[in-house]
């Protein structure tokens, strides 16, 4: 089990709300989406987000659905790269919760793993996601990530096997990843029932802060995941929202919606 | 065991070409840097592989799909007319002749019979010029599976003819509207569609790339190009062993499979890349589509789409084992345009009566040049794979001749 004690800041965070009773919300953005991009982080933490993660949009996002593609495309054809979108980090200064940096894992090899981390350090990120990173092949990153102080978080799938579950849950940090489907992301009709399961088998071998993402977009799917996982990570139905021009008013609405479900789900008798 | 084999294979001494070192790794390229949700998938295709490559039973149901249905093993043909043109003795090894028309049936039959072993009753595959997707579409009928076939929309314009062939054998034709629309996009979609398919469909990769055990695997699936030719090299030329091994290189399949019979010969290897898609000739260290490989990107780490007129060399990137070789210095990485290859191509097709794909034309494109300014020394007996046949690029020649 994970000794609460020499987690880092990221992890502190998540597991101090947690332990108060509160679902944590994680919406995504892919950075660079629009000129003024960095007020949709700013309006996700005013709708009472726990951590937010921002997306440094690559070329060939193999794991994600046509949504973030659409995203991560329209946010290069504006010019955003890693550098760019940093720089914009740099300048929000502390929203109060902590920054989750996601992205493939050749923007962290053409920097190099050591300087990639350290550059998301000095942009005042605390994680990192790499989804095409799998645990066996990490070491490299999380070495240079653990030097500069920034916590990787692994993800599991419903398809990962029990003993390869607990290296991922031991090595992980800031939260695990729980995948909740075989699948990509994108919006979906209804949580997966693999969801619960995986869940399940997670947090049987870690008491770390458990995550759910891929295809949670409403407020009732967001109610259900909480039932299994400590909260949620809501991607696909920011940026649809966004690549349809809602802008960070709109989004904080939206955003309000899931805070209230999960919030509601927490004051039900357990 | 080895004596029921039905080819001898040439691995170096040092192990170039032989099994890939840990966690898939051909120095430092390759690995399985796959999605979580696939690498389960990939261990039980490894661990499948590997029982069935053992397994004289699967060798031997391999080995008889690939003389009876796919009419292995192809000629070794002299190139008499161009040979005296050019000063060098060239040999063409003619995996044109192959049902289907390309090398890509030679993997395609493995992975086709290892799906069965696993239970699988699905194919998913992407292709570029077609000719994966069209090998693929064949073995799934002759073998009673489905096929699902991912192709950038771009390549479902200008290789019609491939994409009805498929269709005609009952595969499911998936156009890729995203990105470049070409390969590497078809690819990034094919792998999308197996995270959500992996309990009943099989990734059959075209190429030596993808998460290991692919490179290796595919690789493997294709060194019958180049343990048969060492066979008939050996018999056929003066040399026994040819000076030089030529092939050309998208992902690399067909070289990969050509070089494998000549790992540990003298003989100098060149792979022939397409100028617009220069993977191992230019390429930088990066992760793509699974693999540790050489791909073109810009200063920002984003991937740089390929641009040929062969849709099959239209890849960013090269196999991981090329990259190896690469740095080895065991094989040398040369480009050539567009329209050195089609010169290439009609060239051949008035000296030696055979119109061959234009990936294959590159390849050959390389010979004529190098014969030409001495990079291949008169009198130089060179091996080159025909890696498949240009029906396909006709109406692409049709536009610009």
């Amino acid at each position: 089990m994970t000794n609460a004690l020499t987690a880092g800041a990221v992890e502190r965070h998540l597991r101090a709300r947690r332990d108060a009773g509160r679902g944590l919300l994680m919406p995504y953005v892919t950075g660079g989406i629009t000129p003024g991009w960095t007020d949709y982080l700013r309006a996700f933490a005013a709708a009472g987000a726990d951590a937010i993660e921002v997306g440094l949009p690559f070329s060939d996002p193999t794991l994600d659905g046509v949504t973030i593609q659409q995203a991560s495309d329209t946010a290069l054809a504006r010019g955003a790269s890693t550098r760019r979108i940093l720089a914009d980090l740099a300048e929000v200064g502390d929203l109060g919760v902590p920054l989750v940096v996601s992205t493939y894992y050749n923007l962290v090899l053409n920097d190099g793993p050591e300087a990639f981390c350290a550059a998301l350090r000095r942009a005042g990120a605390g994680g990192l996601i790499v989804p095409d990173l799998p645990v066996h092949e990490a070491d490299e990153l999380t070495d240079a990530a653990e030097a500069a102080g920034i916590e990787p978080a692994l993800l599991a799938s419903p398809a990962t096997p029990q003993p390869r579950l607990a290296e991922i849950a031991g090595r992980s940090r800031g939260f695990v990843y729980a995948v909740s489907l075989m699948g990509t992301t994108g919006e979906r009709t209804a949580l997966a029932a693999s969801a619960a399961e995986l869940t399940g088998r997670i947090r049987r071998v870690t008491d770390r802060p458990v995550l759910l993402g891929f295809g949670i977009s409403t407020p009732d799917q967001a109610r259900e995941a909480r039932r299994h996982a400590d909260g949620v990570v809501v991607g696909a139905a920011v940026m649809r929202r966004v690549l349809d021009g809602a802008g960070p008013d709109d989004l904080r609405a939206f955003l309000a919606t899931l805070r209230l479900a999960l919030d509601q789900e927490c004051d039900r008798p357990r | 065991m080895r004596d029921v084999l039905p080819w001898r294979e040439a691995v170096a001494p040092d192990g170039t070409m032989g099994e890939p070192r840990a966690r898939g790794r051909f120095g430092g390229y390759g690995g399985r840097y796959a999605p979580e949700s696939l690498v389960e998938a990939c261990r039980e295709v490894e661990e499948s592989f590997r029982e069935a490559w053992a397994d004289p039973g699967f060798r031997g149901a391999l080995a008889r799909l690939l003389a009876v249905h796919a009419g292995r093993p192809t000629p070794l043909t002299p190139a008499r007319r161009l040979s005296e043109a050019l000063g060098v003795e060239l040999y063409l090894k003619r995996e044109d002749l192959t049902h289907t028309g390309s090398h890509k049936i030679n993997n395609v039959l493995g992975q086709a019979l290892l799906a069965i072993r696993m239970g699988r009753r699905r194919l998913i595959a992407e292709t570029g010029a077609g000719q994966h997707g069209v090998a693929t579409a064949t073995a799934a009928a002759l073998l009673g599976l489905e096929a699902t076939v991912f192709m950038g929309e771009r390549d479902i314009e200008r290789q019609a003819l491939n994409v009805f062939r498929m269709r005609m054998l009952g595969a499911e034709v998936v156009p890729v509207t995203t990105g470049s629309r070409t390969l590497k996009d078809a690819t990034s979609e094919a792998m999308r569609h197996w995270v959500g398919a992996t309990g009943d469909s099989h990734y059959c990769v075209g190429s030596v790339v993808g998460p290991d055990p692919y490179p290796w695997m595919v690789r493997e699936f294709q060194r019958v190009i180049g343990d048969e030719a060492r066979g008939q090299c050996a018999a056929e030329l003066r040399t026994g062993v040819p000076d030089h091994v030529v092939a050309c290189v998208g992902g690399g399949s067909n070289a990969a499979g050509t070089f494998a019979g000549f790992a540990d010969t003298p003989a100098r290897l060149v792979g022939v890349e397409a100028d617009g898609g220069a993977g191992a000739a230019r390429g930088r260290l990066g992760v793509l589509h699974g693999c540790r490989s050489l791909f073109l990107q810009d200063d920002d780490g984003q991937i740089i789409q390929a641009h040929s007129i062969a849709a099959g060399l239209d890849y960013p990137g090269v196999g991981p084992e090329h990259a190896h070789l690469r740095d080895l210095g065991r094989a040398r990485y040369v480009t050539v345009t567009d329209g050195e290859a089609v010169g290439a191509a009609l060239r051949l097709a008035r000296t030696e009566g055979i119109v061959p794909a234009l990936e294959s034309a590159h390849a050959l494109a390389w010979v004529i040049r190098a014969a030409g300014d001495g990079d291949l020394p008169a009198g130089s007996t060179v091996l080159m794979t025909l890696s498949g046949r240009g029906d396909k690029d006709v109406s692409t020649l049709k536009e610009l001749l």
